[in-house]
């Protein structure tokens, strides 16, 4: 595996990915600078957290405006697979790869802190590797991570299992308690209609080795590693 | 004033001697008055420059001796702290402290205030504290990998006071999770003392490989000047003075004098910088703070012995028609001074212009030693630098300590009724853990990034935070500690309590102390009672530091800590960094495991002097602050690692506010799940003193059973007194301690309950009024 890890003005989690490939993967690794244009070659494109241009508009309005987005468009078109973690999440849905928005939090608060997440689809590239209705205890980092859509999309998006990661509570059952941040559905993560592109609030990058306090976000990695080493066939 | 010239003390002066500008205000004693200055300092001014300041040359003094440039009342008694070992790469009067952690790597850290600032606009005084605090690590060439922040405030309960809570915590949050800085750890405590003027003190914590370490010097004559980032504007000008007088009523038209951050622009001026400290195209860097270019460009060349020329009509200015005063003494945030290698200025630039920043030649090196600024080549400022930046004078003032404190500590537990606690403990933890000072701080800490950079081995909510360091089996720890009321109370002792308390806290980790930063927060010095409180703190502070091998490298010091109302409590804010061989024996505070044995280190004694429990069950505030014996703190602290070295512990916590009580409650709810405990104390002593009193050298650890028997060897070996208390019980069990006269028996579920819903609840109030 190869990835591409797209570094705006603002990305902060931009080396915590790439060192979730590379150190504990043991995979292939390189950033690319916005004003690139050409996520060059790769086979997984990562689009990182952190605040690109300040957020000061809207999370993620202007980071889709940098050059790299338009290859990274042709990237997703042509089968490649994006994943956007936080701020990459909310870059996807104003670039249009993905649908909806992510607006304030219902605390109105930025939230650091660690949340129980419901894996609702293992038939991805990215999630293989998770058991179905599987917990994970992973962190989340933003303010701005209350997905909203309008109800067309929310009855597409759950009715073609696109709803990827859901917020639950210690039970895993998705009530209100167990709702992070107020996202409608509770949702926290969705795939793309053609199933390449995922947007995910909570950070897999964070949760990679037991050493920090829990290694689920992992299978995230080792699912696409797996899937682009059986594309790319025997060695 | 007179213009005669004094005698005998007259620098030599260039054919150039400035001239008035046109539009400056003329030199009255009223002006020199309200620059801060006395009539014996302005009479040193022009004993330096042999003849009267410009209007410009007045500005800049009053900003380098100032006290928060000059340290003009503290350096006398800083001047006593330990400032050496064998780790310590850079001491006390650069931008950080930096020590060698082992392997080739090297920690920059300090800690610095933003007080007043935050006392009349919270959310940019306490964001652009920790802008500046993260720029003071980069410049040494470190990458920011942490802040810990310790915050004061007064009563929750007044609507005022909830503001500044929300708005400081916001600013913080704001700036250092945009950066991508985690906040590891830190302290809140709030007290009537504190009222009206909250303290923001904010550490940061940098990680560099030994050789990148640069310092801030002007070095190289004829060596380009550069100044690098945001543009300067008219904010924050005379900060550094602002931070040096008291707060008053009239304290809310300073506001046009705190500074706005922007961490965006922070985030790039920290990659470029990073970048050009490793491109070896510079020769020095620093930021533009406190008292911005004047203090920057003057104490570089004061570093390196060279002299400065440089042009303010050549600065990048974000407003039209600045005069050279407001461009030297403007606060502006996110801007460094760099010292390029001469003919490398394209190079600098070009790096800058990757990270979308300017940079802009304003000036160059000298071999004079003056501090020589222009306005469009015109000399409009001219000072010898020797007397500008070293010879600020210093005051040694007069202390008395209060009669109000003597007789204070003079008050004895014995005439206190303590029946009601006695009956009831168990309503008495409940206060104790609802109480703001002893409440979980979830509310501050869910408002930072804990955990990006993907290094947080602990993060905030046990003692101290622990950070790996990647490329290595090392980890670092990192607390910041002071409990002001006991410094109140007895100031040599409670700063000495409060280097303990940070050194507990890193043992309680697995690491072994290495070196502190420190923040003295303290009233207005002119005050005997005041000063002598800043002269016994740095004394005891200055002890313990000794005692323990953990030398200052550094820190702030933030004087005129007053209202209407008085001095705040003196609070010297210890933060101490800690090193551990193997991050993989890190330790914890919660239990881990039911069926652990929890043995005490240390005795408990019948104190309960300076101890929330008074506080808050008694509304008192009296007697003396626990005593402290620094020879068995260190032989403590060294069982702690040993015993965690021969992977002995499953758990270490200190015995802090609120008592055993409240350490025994901590290490129970604490942790992932809930554990119950089952504890039987047999001290022959009064109930309220042996659960809530705050006897120091006090650590609980739990081990598994078959361990009991080595540890209290171990103990004994060490001269350090140990008890088996009890066993960790079941999750989600009871919480059980039984003393020879009272009993507490309250599901565990119901102390987390208090202890996390007590601030989110007076928040919540706030926010429905």
């Amino acid at each position: 595996m190869r990835a591409a890890i797209i570094t705006f003005p603002g990305s902060n989690c931009d080396y915590d990915c790439y060192k979730a490939v590379t150190d504990v993967l043991g995979e292939d690794a390189y950033f690319v600078w916005h004003r690139e244009e050409s996520v060059g070659d790769c086979d997984l494109v990562i689009l990182p957290g952190g605040f690109s241009y300040g957020d000061y508009l809207r999370a993620g309005a202007i980071a889709r405006f940098s050059p790299i987005m338009q290859d990274v468009q042709r990237f997703a078109v042509e089968g490649g697979y994006v994943l956007g973690v936080c701020n990459g999440f909310q870059v996807l849905c104003e670039a249009g790869m993905l649908p909806g928005a992510l607006i304030r939090n219902r605390s109105l608060q930025f939230q650091g802190e660690r949340v129980w997440i419901r894996v609702e689809n293992t038939d991805t590239p990215f999630t293989s590797h998770y058991r179905a209705g599987q917990l994970l205890h992973l962190h989340i980092a933003h303010g701005q991570g209350n997905y909203v859509a309008d109800p067309e999309t929310i009855e597409r998006l759950e009715a073609e299992r696109r709803v990827i990661f859901r917020y639950v509570d210690e039970h895993g059952d998705a009530t209100d308690a167990g709702n992070a941040n107020g996202s409608m559905n509770n949702i926290a993560g969705i795939i793309d209609e053609r199933g390449n592109v995922l947007g995910l609030m909570p950070h897999p990058e964070r949760s990679v080795e037991a050493l920090l306090g829990s290694t689920d976000g992992l299978p995230i990695f080792t699912s696409l590693a797996k899937r682009l080493a059986l594309a790319e066939g025997p060695a | 004033m007179t213009t005669h010239r004094a005698g005998g003390l007259d620098h030599s002066m260039t054919a150039e001697a400035p001239q008035p500008r046109a539009g400056d205000p003329a030199i009255t004693p009223a002006l020199v008055s309200e620059h801060g200055l006395s009539e014996d300092e302005y009479a040193l001014i022009r004993a330096a420059l042999g003849r009267d300041p410009t209007y410009t040359e007045l500005g800049v003094f009053s900003a380098l001796w100032s006290e928060h440039c000059g340290y003009k009342n503290s350096k006398p008694l800083l001047r006593q702290l330990p400032t050496q070992a064998p780790w310590v790469l850079q001491g006390p009067g650069e931008n950080a402290g930096v020590i060698d952690i082992g392997d080739g790597f090297a920690i920059a850290f300090k800690i610095e205030s933003h007080n007043h600032p935050s006392a009349v606009e919270p959310y940019e005084g306490a964001a652009t504290g920790v802008g500046g605090i993260l720029r003071d690590v980069f410049t040494m060439g470190a990458r920011p990998i942490a802040t810990l922040d310790s915050l004061r405030f007064g009563s929750l309960s007044r609507p005022r006071v909830r503001y500044l809570f929300g708005g400081v915590v916001k600013g913080i949050g704001d700036y250092g999770n945009a950066v991508g800085i985690p906040n590891i750890g830190g302290e809140v405590y709030f007290d009537d003392a504190y009222e009206g003027n909250p303290l923001v003190n904010a550490m940061a914590i940098g990680l560099m490989r030994r050789e990148e370490l640069i310092r801030a010097e002007a070095s190289g004559v004829g060596n380009p000047i550069m100044a690098v980032g945001a543009r300067t504007g008219r904010d924050g000008i005379h900060g550094a003075t602002f931070a040096s007088e008291e707060l008053t009523e009239e304290s809310e038209a300073r506001r046009p004098q705190v500074q706005v951050g922007d961490p965006f622009t922070e985030k790039l001026l920290l990659e470029a910088s990073l970048e050009l400290i490793r491109s070896g195209h510079i020769v020095g860097i620093q930021d533009m703070g406190a008292a911005g270019l004047a203090s920057s460009s003057s104490e570089m060349a004061a570093r390196a012995g060279t002299g400065v020329d440089i042009d303010t009509s050549l600065m990048p200015v974000r407003e039209p028609n600045m005069t050279p005063y407001e461009i030297l003494l403007s606060e502006s945030q996110e801007r460094m001074l760099v010292v390029a290698k001469a003919g490398h200025e394209n190079e600098v630039k070009r790096i800058l212009e990757k990270w979308e920043l300017e940079a802009a030649v304003i000036g160059h090196v000298t071999d004079d030693g003056m501090y020589r600024v222009r306005e469009n080549g015109v000399v409009v400022c001219e000072i010898p630098g020797e007397p500008l930046v070293n010879e600020c004078p210093t005051y040694v003032r007069e202390a008395r300590e209060a009669d109000e404190v003597i007789r204070l500590r003079e008050w004895m537990p014995a005439g206190l009724d303590t029946s009601h606690t006695t009956a009831h403990p168990g309503r008495v933890l409940l206060r104790l853990l609802g109480s703001p000072n002893i409440a979980s701080k979830r509310w501050v800490y869910n408002q930072y990034d804990t955990t990006v950079r993907t290094n947080t081995v602990v993060p905030p909510g046990g003692g101290a935070g622990v950070l790996r360091i990647r490329g290595t089996r090392r980890g670092i720890a990192a607390t910041v500690d002071c409990n002001g009321r006991y410094v109140y109370l007895n100031p040599r002792r409670g700063a000495m309590i409060a280097v303990a308390e940070a050194a507990r806290n890193i043992v309680c980790t697995g690491a072994r102390p290495r070196a502190i930063t420190n923040n003295l927060n303290f009233g207005n010095p002119l005050k005997p009672e005041v000063y002598h409180q800043l002269r016994e703190a740095v004394l005891g502070m200055g002890e313990a530091c000794a005692a323990f091998e953990t030398p200052v490298t550094g820190g702030n010091v933030s004087l005129y800590n007053e209202n209407p109302g008085g001095a705040i409590y003196p609070t010297p804010v210890v933060g101490m960094i800690g090193v551990l061989e193997d991050i993989e024996h890190h330790l914890t505070s919660p239990f881990r495991q039911a069926g652990d044995a929890i043995v005490l280190l240390g005795r408990n004694t019948d104190e309960l002097g300076g101890s929330e429990y008074l506080k808050v069950v008694h509304g008192l505030v009296a007697g003396d602050a626990p005593a402290v014996d620094l020879e068995a703190e260190r032989r403590l602290q060294e069982l702690v690692l040993s015993l965690n070295a021969a992977g002995r512990l499953h758990s270490a916590h200190d015995c802090a506010e609120g008592g055993l009580a409240v350490c025994l409650a901590e290490c129970a709810m604490t942790g992932e799940s809930m554990l119950g405990i089952d504890v039987e104390l047999t001290d022959e002593l009064d109930t309220a003193a042996l659960l809530f009193g705050e006897a120091q050298g006090r650590i609980v650890v739990s081990c598994a059973a078959e361990q009991v028997e080595a540890v209290i060897a171990a103990a004994a070996g060490l001269n350090v007194p140990a008890t088996l208390l009890g066993t960790v019980g079941a999750e989600e069990g009871a919480f059980r301690i039984r003393t020879r006269s009272a009993a507490i028996d309250l599901p565990v579920a119901s102390l987390r309950e208090v202890h996390a819903s007590a601030i989110p609840r007076l928040m919540e109030r706030a926010a429905a009024e």
